[in-house]
Parts: C-alpha cells; sequence; structure tokens
C-alpha cells in the first residue's frame, strides 16, 4: 500500500473510533425524540456525568490497588451506567414532565436551563478545571506498514471502544425489535395516545428512553474519557452538539440512523482533520448540520415528519 | 356495565358534552347515533379517561373511573377501537396483536390470539405484513382485532363502518354480532344508523352534545324524526 493510502486508512479507523462513541450518545437524542418530539438539550451533559462518575470510580478503585484492570474498568462503566440513568430519568420529571403538552418553545428552554445547571453542578462540586487520568491501555492490537513509511495502528483502546459499541447496539438492537418493552417503545413512537389506549402507562415508557439514552451516553462518558484522558464539566457541550448532528444527519427519531449518522460524522471529522487545518473539523461538522437541515431534513434514514403532540 | 351520569365534558373553553347519561347493560348492543360533530367520538374517548369528564360520572361495573389515569381505566376489561383505526402502521400485523395483549400472560395470549385470527383469516395470512401496508377494510380488522386480545368484557366502537366497501362492513356487523353472542358487550358508535341500529337492542341519539332520544333499536329505526335526519327520510 501507498503511503497516502495508509495515512488515509489511519484517519479513517480514528473516525469510526470517535463515531461510535456520537452514535451511542446519538441514541439518546433520536429515542427521546422520536417518542415525544422534542430535543433534550441536557443530553449532552448526561454524557459528561457519564465521564466524571467514571473517572472517580476508576481513580478510586486504583488508589485502593489490589484490582485487575477489566473489573475496575467494568465496576466504573456500570456505576457510571447507573448513576447517569437516575440523572437522565430525573431530569425528565423534574424539567419536561411538568411542562409536557405546553408549547415547544417552552420544553426546549427548560432543556437548557437543565444543560446550564447540570454543567455549573459538576464544576461547583468537582472543580471546572481539566481532570486527567493517566492512560490505562495503552499498545496496538496491529500495525501495518513498515517502521520507514507510513504506519496504520490500531490501538487496543480503539479496539474496546469498537467492541464495547458494537455489543451495546446489538443489545438495543435486540432489545427494541424482540422485547415486549421495545415493541411498546416502537408503538409510543408511532402513536403514543394509542399505546395509552391499550392500557399501557406511556410516562414509564418515556422514562424508560429517557433511561437508556442516559446508559449509552454514560458508556460513551467513559471510553471517550479514557480514549482523550481529560475531561473537564464542559465537554458535554461539544460532544452533546455533535450527537445531535449525527442524530439529524441519520435521520432524528430512527435507532439505526442515529447509528449511521455517528459513524458517517466521526469518519468525515478526521478526514477535514487530516486534509485541512484541524480547526475546520467543527466547521464541517455544523457546516453538515445546517445543509441537512436546509435540504433534507428528515436524514438519511428517517421518515416524513409526522406532526408530534 | 357502563353508566355515565350527567356527563359533562369540556375541550378548553368548549363544552363538547351536556348533561350525557348512557346506560349500557351487560350483553347488549348499544348504539350510538348522531351528526358530524355532534359529539359521539368525545363521548366515547370521555369513557377512556381522553378527555377527562369534567362533572358527573362514568361507572364500569359499579366502579367510578371517571378519575382514574386512562392506562388504568383500559386495564378494568374495556378495549377500544378507536375513530380513523390507529394501528401501529410500522409495526406487524403480530406485533399490533400482541400490544393489544400487553398484560396478558402467555397461555391467555395464544388462546386469544387463535380467536381473533379465528374471527379474522385475513389477519393469518398477513400475520408478518406491516400494518400500514394492508388495506382499509384489513386495517379495521387488525384494529378490531387488537382490541379484543385484552379480551375485553366491554368493546368500544368508533365509526367501524367508516369508508369501507358494503361487503366489508356486512362483515364487520356480522363479527359484532358474533362477538355479543360470546358474551362480549358492545357500545358502537355509528354514522351508518340504518345497520347499526339494526343489529342494536338499544340506541341513543345525540345531537350537539346532548342526548335527545333514546329507545330499542327497533323503535329508534321506525321513529319518524330519526328516519327524517339520519335514515334519509
Ligand atoms: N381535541 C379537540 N379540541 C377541541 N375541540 C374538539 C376536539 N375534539 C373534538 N372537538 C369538538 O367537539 C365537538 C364534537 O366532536 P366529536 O369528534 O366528538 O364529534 P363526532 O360526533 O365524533 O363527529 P364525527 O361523526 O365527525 O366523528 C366538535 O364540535 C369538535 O369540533
Ligand atoms: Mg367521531
Amino acid at each position: 500500500m501507498t503511503e497516502a493510502s495508509l495515512y488515509l486508512l489511519q484517519q479513517i479507523i480514528n473516525g469510526l473510533t470517535i463515531g461510535s462513541t456520537y452514535a451511542l450518545i446519538a441514541i439518546g437524542y433520536t429515542m427521546v425524540y422520536g417518542i415525544i418530539g422534542m430535543i433534550n438539550f441536557a443530553h449532552g451533559e448526561i454524557y459528561m456525568i457519564g465521564s466524571y462518575v467514571s473517572f472517580i470510580v476508576i481513580t478510586g478503585l486504583l488508589a485502593i490497588g489490589s484490582f485487575v484492570l477489566p473489573l475496575v474498568l467494568f465496576i466504573a462503566l456500570v456505576v457510571a451506567m447507573l448513576i447517569a440513568s437516575t440523572y437522565g430519568w430525573t431530569v425528565e420529571r423534574v424539567a419536561y414532565r411538568p411542562l409536557r403538552g405546553s408549547n415547544r418553545l417552552i420544553a426546549l428552554i427548560s432543556a437548557i436551563g437543565m444543560s446550564i445547571f447540570l454543567q455549573n453542578y459538576v464544576a461547583l462540586s468537582q472543580g471546572s478545571r481539566d481532570v486527567a487520568l493517566a492512560p490505562l491501555i495503552s499498545g496496538s492490537v496491529l500495525e501495518l506498514g513498515s517502521l520507514e513509511t507510513f504506519e496504520v495502528t490500531l490501538s487496543w483502546m480503539q479496539l474496546l471502544i469498537w467492541v464495547v459499541t458494537l455489543v451495546t447496539m446489538t443489545a438495543l438492537t435486540l432489545f427494541i425489535s424482540r422485547s415486549r418493552m421495545g415493541r411498546a417503545c416502537r408503538a409510543c413512537a408511532e402513536d403514543l395516545g394509542m399505546t395509552n389506549l391499550l392500557g399501557i402507562d406511556t410516562n414509564r415508557i418515556i422514562s424508560l428512553t429517557f433511561v437508556i439514552g442516559a446508559a449509552l451516553a454514560a458508556i460513551a462518558g467513559l471510553l471517550l474519557g479514557l480514549y482523550y484522558g481529560v475531561i473537564n464539566p464542559f465537554v458535554g457541550f461539544m460532544a452533546g452538539l455533535k450527537a445531535f448532528t449525527a442524530a439529524v444527519l441519520g435521520g432524528i427519531g430512527s435507532i439505526p440512523g442515529a447509528m449511521l449518522g455517528g459513524l458517517i460524522l466521526g469518519v468525515t471529522e478526521a478526514l477535514t482533520a487530516a486534509y485541512f487545518p484541524s480547526e475546520y473539523k467543527d466547521v464541517v461538522a455544523f457546516g453538515l448540520l445546517v445543509t441537512i437541515l436546509l435540504f433534507r431534513p428528515t436524514g438519511i434514514l428517517g421518515k416524513p415528519e409526522v406532526e408530534k403532540v | 356495565m357502563l353508566e355515565l351520569k350527567n356527563v359533562n365534558t369540556h375541550y378548553g373553553q368548549i363544552q363538547a358534552l351536556h348533561d350525557v347519561s348512557i346506560k349500557v347493560n351487560r350483553g347488549e348492543i348499544v348504539t350510538l347515533i348522531g351528526a358530524n360533530g355532534a359529539g359521539k367520538t368525545t363521548l366515547m374517548m370521555t369513557v377512556c379517561g381522553d378527555p377527562k369528564a369534567s362533572s358527573g360520572d362514568i361507572l364500569f361495573e359499579g366502579e367510578s373511573i371517571r378519575q382514574m389515569p386512562t392506562s388504568l381505566i383500559m386495564r378494568k376489561g374495556l378495549a377500544v377501537v378507536p375513530e380513523g383505526r390507529r394501528i401501529f402502521s410500522g409495526l406487524t400485523v403480530a406485533e399490533n396483536l400482541h400490544m393489544g395483549a400487553y398484560f396478558s400472560d402467555k397461555a391467555a395470549y395464544e388462546a386469544q390470539l387463535d380467536h381473533v385470527l379465528g374471527l379474522f383469516p385475513r389477519l393469518k395470512e398477513r400475520y408478518n405484513q406491516r400494518g400500514g401496508t394492508m388495506s382499509g377494510g384489513e386495517q379495521q380488522m387488525l384494529s378490531i382485532g387488537r382490541a379484543l386480545m385484552s379480551h375485553p368484557r366491554l368493546l368500544l366502537l368508533d365509526e367501524p363502518s367508516l369508508g369501507l366497501a358494503p361487503i366489508i362492513i356486512q362483515q364487520i356487523f356480522e363479527i359484532i354480532e358474533r362477538l355479543r353472542d360470546e358474551g362480549v358487550t358492545i357500545f358502537l358508535v355509528e354514522q351508518n344508523a340504518n345497520q347499526a341500529l339494526k343489529i342494536a337492542d338499544r340506541g341513543y341519539v345525540l345531537e350537539n352534545g346532548r342526548v335527545v332520544m333514546s329507545d330499542t333499536g327497533e323503535a329508534l329505526l321506525t321513529h319518524d324524526a330519526v328516519r327524517k335526519a339520519y335514515l334519509g327520510g
């Protein structure tokens, strides 16, 4: 392989890695929108909280010593998912449910308020500076090319992100397509009122989507936190915006769309950063968002919008 | 079985039902007829708790359900075939039927599924097809089938014949009678007054949100004012 194509391959590997985490976060936006037709603008903060919780748990367990790394990561993942889910659930109960049925703009303002509140809550309780974690997972699985030419590497960390994302998305897909509650989620997304008329407490299904979205965001929080090694209370803003872009790109409301949108956005960003000055990558991401909203608001896999109540 | 006592329902400031009192006894087919906008759908949905009655009382098997949330009411033993069918178009026929039996255990679900597919063999042929790709008549059958999946004692139907070919309408009315014979009590809202009154034990006439007449199906069928207003003379 030529040097140029190896370089390209490396960018695609990097892009798929970041894109996987966008996809995990995007699920939360898309499922909530699919059912109640609102953008949960505090979702990025849930991701950020997931990062913080996993950092705290990892640092704590490592300080005690005597733990094997996979176990430490697993415990951090479970705790982060549980705590982030609790926040996700609470945000819906406190900030959105009382406003359901009122003007969309009011719910949107409440969501933005919630997002600012959570940022400052974490900044006050954890400090607003960067928190760093020494790399825990190093080394690479695969190296292509010789030393003189460009080398392509797939790191263990990247492989971990791919595998965890793949397992999570498979589990989610099975849950939505096969299980009784997953079926109810799809029914709610089509006709909330009718689902209610079948005796199903749709408020519980709505809560469930917030909990699932938050748990997936927490997984991304742990993975991306480890990948970058640094977090601060404001990382949720950009990650949330990127994941929202991914959800819109794939077609908001569509779960496969969120997955696809995340990967496409991740790769697009990586390629932009590789061939242009890297500051352009955010410009391209949001340029993409504006373009889709203008020319194909339903995204790649979205259905034409039916007005939600 | 179902009793509405002086029920009033409002949409914001607009009052859609005025002092409505209606009774449906066990084993009956009771029909409610009325012109467009008379409030038939409102009445049926008020029973389901969406919208809520602003005053009066609604009793189902002697228990007041007026203040209960919709999801709880619908688990009491009644089921609704709403206006416009409202099947889940992205879900398959099988999944739509499953949604109707959300709270049944496996044995009850399978028994009821057999029963429903026996009533509507068409649904068996289309079992794995998406609801949205079926014809209007098939969708209506699916909507009725879905409602029956919970094994209701009272079935509420809102204009099941709307927009269907005469032969399909005939089939649907036959099914309704058959359900009654199997012990399901039926409350049927119809514009197709002629056919509805023919199978009904009793009927109510709703005008501008008020019950203006009630009698046996037969008596209403031959009543002059009813004939003039709803049966084309
Ligand atoms: N969601 C709503 N908000 C405000 N007004 C409503 C609403 N639904 C119905 N109405 C009003 O209540 C009245 C009764 O409507 P309803 O749908 O109950 O009539 P209907 O007898 O079922 O008519 P149709 O035969 O056309 O189905 C109408 O004047 C209608 O405009
Ligand atoms: Mg109506």
